[in-house]
């Protein structure tokens, strides 16, 4: 939380303006520009750190004017989310209610509402926070970014996308265009959580928890973490565990235990490691026996 | 820049700079003191307004963005000193005390009501989250929201 006492929130640094209208004009400024620009889409991570004096880019590549990065789409592949979509237009997407709740879950609960009015899902997850809610959710629905860049376009899995707290594979010239959501996770069960000290604050432990069922045998099951780890990150361990399991209380509790040995949380002011690593345990223990019934 | 923006049913135009943020073009250019400058990095909900019909905040966002768009504050409600009855239920419930987050409450009402005439209690706290009072406690901002949602049915 920055110290709004000691800064003026009521202005912006100047800069220089720039607002392409279309990618490969962006791609092009942005390859001039090099370090100093920064891309500008909601704005509502950028303008709090230009606010707070943590970033003062001396140009600003403004997305918002380029069209076809806005909407939510099916192609048979499965969905097909541009960078610009609002948050708001994510929760209110029939078929992310319906065939992606743990994505709808994670969405509904970001900022509050005038936040998801403002909030890009590319900046959501560009942003790199290790708490980014929606990014959590991608990572367990297998889901790849887009991203264009001077040499073309290329397509990096959610799982590659992350290198470090607020930094992606995003290099200097390039922009996130999209997200995709294969077809193969449409409909499997979805159990979203997360404990913040107060609601609208960024999550201190998060899970999205997304499975396949047959009976009360799991298929398919992903499980990825928000802030336990410098970026967001998944435990396949579990994963490979449970897959194949019936969840009986024995094996609940084993792979809740296994949960908590696997997420790499540091001690931190926010938090400590053991708290987050009962957290977690519960977390699991919650998503299983939910997935259990019915 | 110029940019052109509806304000309140009007077309403006204004001539501003890159890193003029919405809030102060409302507040300082247009003279609409009403949109209050509260926390500035978008947790309190005094700078709400209507982009478009959405709730938004003016404090998170650059004014060249509201180019070609419209924009309604507080003080596009009334229709001339007839208060609307969304603020017309503030008074009446005691929703009001220093009065400094009514604005951003009152616009976020708007927009709830404009897409749900008949939300529960739970719905609109729920909405409500990113507007913050230091004074009322909510409950009778909760009435408020619930009286305005009657009158505007009739
Ligand atoms: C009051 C408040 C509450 C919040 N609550 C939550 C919460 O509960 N959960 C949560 O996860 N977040 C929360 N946030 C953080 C923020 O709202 C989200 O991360 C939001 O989705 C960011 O999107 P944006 O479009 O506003 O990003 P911007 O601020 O425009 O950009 C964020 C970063 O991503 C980069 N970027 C943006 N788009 C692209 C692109 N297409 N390609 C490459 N780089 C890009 C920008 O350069 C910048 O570095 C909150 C913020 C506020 C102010
Ligand atoms: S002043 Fe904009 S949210 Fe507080
Ligand atoms: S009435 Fe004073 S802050 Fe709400």
């Amino acid at each position: 939380m920055m110290d709004i006492n000691k800064h003026n929130t009521h202005i912006l640094h100047r800069f220089e303006y720039h607002a392409p209208v279309t990618v490969t004009e962006a791609v092009k400024l942005l390859k001039e520009l090099g370090s100093e620009a920064t891309i500008l889409a909601g704005g509502t991570d950028l303008i709090v750190k230009m606010k707070d004096g943590s970033e003062r880019p001396r140009h600003i590549v403004n997305i918002k004017q380029i069209p076809g990065l806005r909407g939510v789409n099916e192609t048979p592949e499965g969905l097909w989310i541009g960078a610009l979509t609002k948050i708001s237009e994510l929760e209110n997407s029939r078929v992310i209610k319906e065939k992606l709740p743990v994505l709808y879950e994670a969405v509904r609960v970001i900022g509050s509402v005038q936040v998801r009015n403002l909030a890009s899902v590319g900046g959501n997850i560009c942003n790199a926070s290790p708490a980014a809610d929606s990014a959590i959710a991608f990572l367990a629905l297998d889901a790849v970014a887009h991203i264009t860049g001077p040499d073309g376009d290329r397509k990096v899995p959610f799982g590659e996308f992350f290198t470090g707290p607020g930094r992606t594979v995003i290099k200097e010239g390039e922009l996130l265009t999209g997200i995709s959501v294969p077809r193969d996770v449409y409909g499997w069960k979805g159990y979203w959580v997360r404990v913040a000290r107060a609601s609208m604050d960024i999550a201190t432990i998060s899970l999205a928890a997304t499975a396949k069922m047959d009976g009360g045998v799991v298929k398919e099951i992903r499980l990825a973490w928000g802030t336990v780890a410098p970026t967001p990150m998944r435990t396949d361990n579990v994963e490979d565990y449970l897959r194949g399991k019936k969840l009986e209380q024995n094996i609940i509790e084993k792979a809740a235990s296994l949960a908590a040995s696997s997420i790499k949380p540091r001690d931190s002011g926010r938090s400590t490691g053991p708290y987050k690593r009962k957290v977690a345990k519960g977390f699991i223990h919650e998503a299983l026996t939910r997935f259990a019934e019915a | 820049m110029k940019i052109t923006i509806n304000v309140n049913g009007k077309q403006q135009r204004f001539d501003v700079e890159p890193n003029t943020l919405l809030l102060n073009l409302i507040r300082d250019e247009m003279s609409l003191t009403g949109t209050k400058y509260g926390c500035g990095i978008g947790e309190c909900g005094a700078c709400t307004v209507l982009l478009d019909g959405d709730a938004v905040l003016a404090c998170m966002m650059l004014a060249v963005d509201a180019d070609g768009h419209r924009v309604d504050t507080v003080e596009g409600l009334s229709d001339g000193n007839k208060l609307h009855p969304i603020q017309q239920a503030y008074l009446d419930e005691g929703a009001v005390q220093c009065g400094f987050c009514t604005p951003g409450f009152i616009m976020s009402t708007k927009a709830l009501l404009d897409k749900n005439p008949n939300p529960n209690e739970a719905e609109i706290r729920e909405y409500l989250n990113g507007n913050i009072c230091r004074c009322t406690g909510y409950v009778n901002i909760v009435k408020a929201v619930q009286c305005a949602a009657v009158k505007m049915k009739e």
